[in-house]
C-alpha cells in the first residue's frame, strides 16, 4: 500500500469508526435505552477508557531505562494534573504539559 | 442565524480553533503528508481526541483492523449521548444525520444545556446550524494548525504529548463528572495488565477487553448485592 492509498484507505476508516459510535443507538438501542446493564457500561466505560489511555500512552512517552526513571514524561504528566485541578483549563494544562515534555525531550535533562 | 443563537457557540469557538490548531500541528509535525488531509479529517472524521490519536496510528503505520478498533473505542462514550438524544432528535428529517454525524462532545455538551423556548422543529433547526457552526470552527483550526506546522520551521520533537495531556485532562474530567473514583483503576490496572503482558500492536485492545470484562463483572456483583443470590 503506498502512501496515498494508506492515508485515504485510514481516514475512511476512522471515519466510519466514528460515525458508527454515533448512529448505533438512533440504528438499534432505541428500545433498549433503559436497560440497566446499559446505563451501567455507560456510566462507568468512557472513564475507565480514558485511564487506560492514560496509562499505555504514558508508559510509551517516557524513557524508563534513563537513570530518572520516567521522571521525563511523569513530571510534565504531573503538571498536567495540577494545573487542571487548578484552574481546570483544558486548553492550558494541555500547551502547559506538551511545552514542559518538549522542553525536557530536546534538553536531553533526564537522559543522563 | 440569529445573534443569540451564534453567542452559544461561542465558547466552542475558544475551544475548537485551538484545539484544532494544536492537531494540525501535531499533523504535519508528525507526518509527511500534505497539509490538506488534516482539515480533510476534520471535515470527514470530526472528533478532536481520535483525530489526534489517528496522528499516532498513522505514524506507527497501524494496520486497518488496529485503526478501526482503536478509533471505535475511544469514541464509543458517544455510543451513549445518542441514547439521550434518541427523543431531541426523533422527527428532524434530512438534518437527522448530519446531528447524529456531528455529535462530538462539545456539541452534546451544548445541544444538551442549551434553553429551548421555541417549537421543537425550530428548535431541531437550530441544533443543526450550531452543529454546522461547530464543525466549521474545528475544520478552520485543523488547516490553520496544518499551514503553520508546515511553513513555521521549529523543533517539533515530543509534542505528541498533546495526546496524553488530552487523555489526562478528560480523565480528570471523567472523574469530577462521575464522583467515582473505580472506574478509574480498573481502566488504569487493565492498561498495566495489558502493556505488562502483551506487543505493543495488541495492548489497546487489550486493555480495552480488561476493562469492559472488569465493568460487566462488577455489574453482575452489583446485581446480586441489590437482589440478592439467584434461587433455583
Amino acid at each position: 500500500m503506498d502512501n496515498t492509498t494508506y492515508i485515504i484507505a485510514f481516514i475512511a476508516v476512522a471515519t466510519a469508526a466514528t460515525f458508527l459510535t454515533r448512529v448505533i443507538p438512533f440504528l438499534f438501542l432505541s428500545r433498549h435505552h433503559e436497560h440497566p446493564l446499559l446505563l451501567h457500561i455507560g456510566r462507568y466505560l468512557p472513564a475507565a477508557v480514558m485511564a487506560l489511555l492514560v496509562v499505555v500512552f504514558l508508559l510509551r512517552s517516557a524513557n524508563w531505562s534513563a537513570p530518572a526513571f520516567g521522571a521525563d514524561a511523569l513530571i510534565p504528566c504531573a503538571l498536567v494534573v495540577i494545573l487542571h485541578l487548578w484552574r481546570r483549563n483544558a486548553l492550558l494544562s494541555i500547551v502547559a504539559g506538551t511545552a514542559a515534555y518538549m522542553a525536557i525531550q530536546q534538553s536531553g535533562l533526564f537522559n543522563l | 442565524m440569529s445573534a443569540a443563537l451564534f453567542r452559544q457557540t461561542l465558547p466552542i469557538l475558544f475551544g475548537y480553533l485551538p484545539l484544532g490548531m494544536a492537531f494540525g500541528v501535531l499533523f504535519t509535525a508528525q507526518l509527511d503528508y500534505a497539509w490538506w488531509y488534516a482539515p480533510l479529517m476534520g471535515v470527514t472524521i470530526f472528533a478532536g481526541a481520535g483525530q489526534i490519536l489517528g496522528v499516532s496510528l498513522i505514524a506507527a503505520g497501524a494496520g486497518m483492523l488496529e485503526v478501526f478498533v482503536a478509533m471505535f473505542v475511544l469514541n464509543a462514550r458517544h455510543l451513549f449521548y445518542g441514547l439521550s438524544l434518541l427523543g431531541q432528535f426523533r422527527g428532524a428529517g434530512w438534518r437527522k444525520i448530519y446531528l447524529i454525524f456531528g455529535l462530538t462532545d462539545e456539541t452534546y455538551s451544548l445541544l444538551t444545556s442549551r434553553p429551548r423556548p421555541g417549537p421543537k422543529a425550530e428548535e431541531q433547526r437550530n441544533d443543526f446550524l450550531i452543529t454546522l457552526c461547530n464543525q466549521v470552527y474545528w475544520v478552520v483550526g485543523c488547516a490553520v494548525g496544518a499551514l503553520l506546522g508546515d511553513n513555521v520551521a521549529f523543533d517539533s520533537t515530543g509534542i505528541e504529548f498533546a495526546l496524553v495531556a488530552l487523555f489526562i485532562v478528560l480523565t480528570i474530567e471523567q472523574y469530577k463528572a462521575l464522583g467515582e473514583q473505580f472506574p478509574l483503576w480498573t481502566g488504569a490496572l487493565a492498561a498495566a495488565v495489558a502493556v505488562t503482558l502483551l506487543p505493543p500492536a495488541h495492548q489497546l485492545i487489550g486493555a480495552v477487553v480488561l476493562g469492559t470484562s472488569a465493568l460487566l463483572v462488577q455489574y453482575r456483583w452489583r446485581k446480586v448485592a441489590t437482589e440478592g443470590p439467584a434461587r433455583g
